[in-house]
């Protein structure tokens, strides 16, 4: 792409790009993370992802503030207008991702008895899934490409569908055994985290598509 | 060593520094040399001017009593001062003048009476007529032999006796406003300026109706409508170099064309002016092209966005901003026209003319030539008659100037 | 609130395939665009892109220059502006022009605006005279500036006051189209100000087309923009789509300060 007259320009948009792959990547980390700490029922390594959740949020601030600087000193036009808008969003979008991580890593002391759970073999994947979706979309950010978000934009189905399933079965659990319904409920607010994760993950898609071409994607 | 932090305080820099200043000291007092030697070159014009002059404007005059009660002088009866003259002079009156300055001073001095002396008497007399019961002193003009004795120079023979009336306070220098209403004459005691002062107005008048507007067309036409060709550039270098033309050479065309054309207005100022105005014509163009060019295109842009026709832009808005500049020119070229003698001696504009001219076609003589003719006389009764002539011919331009440069700052009007 | 509707009616101006030389110097390269009536158009592009070209031929400007050669037409509603048998004196009366460096007349502020009605003969007589010059005036913002200084020289007045003088002077003449080169190059931001937001004024009373080296400006001001490119016209269309989301890529370097 051609470099702006002005390379100060350039150097701003880059650091912007920069803040939100760095988030994309805590994000990421959170949702793995948290995930590895449910199935494995490690409270520290929980605990540590509650804890790193603040950093997103420090990142955030950043983000926001780079964003309006840029849009005051540079009155960016055109894609350049298009990126910075669709950063201040996604940078928005990343730290709730990750507030979401967050509270899935809390719930991880919460559950007990959980080899008996069989939805528990269920969740992982959906958040592989979900963990998949921003990954890749964040993986056409860096890469403004609109096809690749358009892509994980028609995987939300899945994710969906994982949902639905996971909260049938669950709900049929817990009228079987009555015993397990607090750590069944969490059960369920975790797919639910997860759900909305894809669902910020097609967000984060429709930004990218709009940054790289200049519409929204079909279909909004 | 270390390396100065800054080039610019270095001791080589400094002392660089210092020759520049004494250089510009040096050019300032050069620039107020060159100032100062002019207006000392200027001032001292002024000054031998003045004081050559000044004599000029004076006559010698001769303080005589004329008792009328002994001379038998009628004024007739509502007549004007010709009329009265032409009755007095019938009667005698020229006589009783004589006999008067003879009774008082001797007969020598009754000689030494001005030739028209008795006009002067003759003018009171008929304004005045009650002053035919009694006796009354004139201050009439003496001969111009009387004249120079009193200055010293002339006749030795005449010299005591004008030593004698000037002792006795009847022979003096005393100023003569005359001189601004008479014409030539060949008595410099009789000679005024008035003839060819006219004749310098009416031939300025014809040279400026002339050559302003001749002018300036021509410097709107070269300017705003004429295009660029091979035509246009040999016009300018044609009038450019007329400019530069010795004016003897208009003295000859006016010869050649004007003089075969109208044979009979020799010495008028309608040749004068005609063959000035060819001379400062060029003056003229050259300043008009120059202010024109000078009014800046977003003027013309303005006035043409607005719809303005061509002519309305060049009448409503470039003449007006150009006029200060086309004036300036005016002033220069008409100055040099004032002051030109030898286009006017070739036309003939040299002859002696007693009287001035009442119209264009009248034979006249202007001031600078009117000065030249009066240089080459032997009398030296005409020396500061010369210099009082210069003296008037400077006032003159003065005056021409400053009605110009009151006009151009009138019209002055900054964009 | 600026809102870019489509256009109810007929372009005021249109032209088709115009190009103009100086001698054998193409500027502009074979222009065809519709200026509509109810908006203001703004030409944005590099310098020597021809848009200030382009613009003086909309009036015949360029005919004062001797080189200068128009081919393709130009209407104005309708007629053609050189060919047909419309006087020029009379294109310029309803094709108004206010220049990059304000320039009113060494004259009162009075005869400034005074002047285009008069030499029209638009006035019948000093008290309607004065009445067109303080419509003019109040119409251009610029009457309770200079109500009580009518007199005073024109040059007299600051830059922003005395651009907003020469519209005045121009919409005296009862105008129906105004060409404005960069009319806020030479001024400062609150003179620049004043005068976009007398051009919104007057956006729908008269068809506004203005050439500006800013792209923030023609963004505020004008509701279509056209892009010229080494004398063609590159792109034009509704401004917010231009700037959000322009087709060309030429366009969009020029626009996001990736041009040269």
């Amino acid at each position: 792409m051609v470099e702006h007259t002005v390379k100060a320009f350039d150097e701003d948009i880059t650091r912007l790009r920069g803040l939100i792959a760095e988030m994309g990547g805590l994000a990421e980390l959170a949702i793995e993370e948290a995930m590895q700490a449910l199935v494995s029922g490690d409270e520290v390594l929980g605990n540590e992802v509650v804890a790193r959740d603040r950093k997103l949020d420090v990142l955030e601030s950043e983000v926001d503030a780079m964003a309006v600087r840029t849009l005051a000193l540079r009155a960016p036009m055109a894609d350049d207008l298009r990126e910075i808008v669709a950063a201040l969003k996604i940078g928005g979008i990343l730290e709730r991702v990750g507030d979401y991580a967050k509270n899935i890593a809390k719930r991880v002391n919460r559950i007990e008895g959980r080899s008996r759970f069989e939805p528990l073999t269920l969740i992982p994947a959906m958040g592989e899934l979900a963990a998949g979706m921003i990954h890749d979309v964040l993986t056409a950010y860096a890469a403004r490409d609109p096809e690749l978000a358009r892509e994980v934009i028609e995987r939300d189905e899945k994710v969906d569908a994982f949902y639905d399933s996971i909260f049938r079965n669950l709900v049929s659990f817990m009228v079987e055994n009555p015993a397990t319904i607090s750590s069944a409920a969490h059960l369920l607010f975790i797919a639910r985290n997860l759900e909305r994760i894809g669902d910020h993950a097609t967000n984060i898609a429709e930004m990218v598509h709009y940054s790289a071409v200049g519409t929204y994607p079909p279909d909004r | 060593m270390s390396e100065p932090l800054n080039p610019t305080r270095t001791p080589a820099f400094e002392a660089q520094l210092r020759k520049r200043y004494a250089a510009e000291r040096r050019f300032r007092l050069a620039g107020l040399g060159a100032i100062l030697f002019s207006v000392a070159v200027l001032a001292f014009l002024l000054v031998t001017m003045t004081f050559n002059g000044i004599g000029g404007f004076q006559r010698a005059t001769l303080t005589v009593p004329v008792d009328f009660t002994v001379a038998a002088l009628t004024v007739p009866e509502g007549s004007d001062t010709a009329a009265a003259t032409r009755a007095l002079e019938a009667q005698g009156l020229p006589q009783v003048v004589r006999f008067s300055a003879e009774e008082a001073f001797g007969d020598d001095a009754g000689a030494e009476l001005g030739a028209d002396a008795w006009r002067i008497v003759a003018a009171e007399l008929a304004a005045n007529p009650e002053l035919l019961s009694g006796e009354h002193e004139f201050a009439l003009p003496a001969s111009e032999d009387l004249a120079s004795a009193l200055a010293g120079d002339g006749q030795a023979h005449l010299q005591p006796l004008a030593r004698r009336l000037a002792a006795e306070g009847k022979l003096a220098n005393t100023f003569d406003p005359g001189f601004m209403t008479r014409s030539d004459a060949t008595d410099p005691q009789q000679v005024g300026i008035w003839g060819a002062l006219k004749g310098s107005m009416l031939t300025m008048l014809v040279t400026l109706a002339l050559a302003f507007p001749i002018g300036v067309l021509a410097a709107l036409y070269l300017e705003e409508y004429a295009p660029r060709s091979r035509w246009t550039d040999l016009i300018e270098v044609s009038i450019n170099n007329l400019a530069a033309v010795p004016s003897i050479i208009f003295g000859l065309l006016g010869l050649a064309v004007f003089l075969t054309l109208f044979p009979n207005l020799r010495s008028a100022p309608l040749i004068g002016g005609m063959t000035l105005a060819l001379m400062t014509m060029p003056v003229i163009v050259i300043a008009g092209r120059n202010a024109i060019k000078a009014v800046p295109p977003s003027i013309r842009d303005g006035a043409m966005a607005l719809g303005a026709s061509p002519i309305q832009v060049v009448f409503h808005h470039v003449l007006p901003l150009a006029l200060p500049g086309i004036l300036t020119g005016t002033i220069i070229g008409m100055a040099r026209a004032l002051g030109e003698t030898a286009p006017l001696l070739m036309i003939g504009m040299r002859a002696f003319v007693a009287t001035p001219p009442d119209g264009f076609t009248d034979p006249a003589t202007v001031l600078p030539v009117q000065i030249f003719l009066w240089s080459d006389e032997i009398d030296r009764g005409f020396v500061e008659r010369t210099s009082a002539a210069i003296i008037v011919l400077l006032l003159f331009l003065l005056l021409m100037n400053g009605l110009a440069i009151y006009l151009r700052n009138r019209f002055e009007k900054t964009w | 609130m600026v809102t870019d509707e489509t256009p109810a009616s007929a372009p005021k101006m249109s032209t088709r395939d115009v190009s103009v030389f100086y001698g054998d110097k193409m500027a502009v390269d074979s222009v065809t665009i519709d200026i509509p009536q109810e908006f203001v158009t703004a030409f944005i592009g590099p310098s020597g892109c021809g848009k200030s070209t382009f613009l003086r031929a909309l009036n015949r400007m360029n005919d004062t220059i001797a080189s200068a050669r128009v081919e393709g037409t130009i209407e104005l509603d309708g007629e053609d502006i050189y060919r047909s048998k419309m006087d020029v004196v009379q294109l310029r009366a309803r094709v108004g022009m206010v220049f990059q460096k304000p320039n009113p007349f060494p004259k009162s502020i009075f005869e400034n605006v005074a002047y285009g009605p008069r030499i029209h003969g638009l006035a019948d007589g000093k008290a309607e005279l004065e009445t067109v010059v303080e419509k003019s005036l109040r119409r251009a913002g610029l009457w309770d500036e200079v109500k009580d200084r009518l007199s005073e020289s024109g040059t007299a007045l600051s830059g922003g006051q005395q651009q907003r003088l020469c519209i005045a002077r121009a919409i005296a003449v009862q105008p129906e189209v105004i060409l404005m080169d960069e009319p806020c190059s030479a001024l400062d931001p609150i003179a620049t100000a004043k005068i976009e937001e007398l051009i919104d004024e007057l956006r729908g009373r008269y068809a506004i087309v203005i050439v500006t080296h800013s792209m923030q400006q023609a963004a505020r001001v004008s509701q279509r923009t056209a892009f010229f490119h080494l004398g063609k016209m590159v792109e034009y269309g509704e401004t917010s789509d231009i700037f959000t989301n322009p087709r060309e890529e030429r366009t969009k370097d020029y626009i996001t300060g990736r041009y040269g």
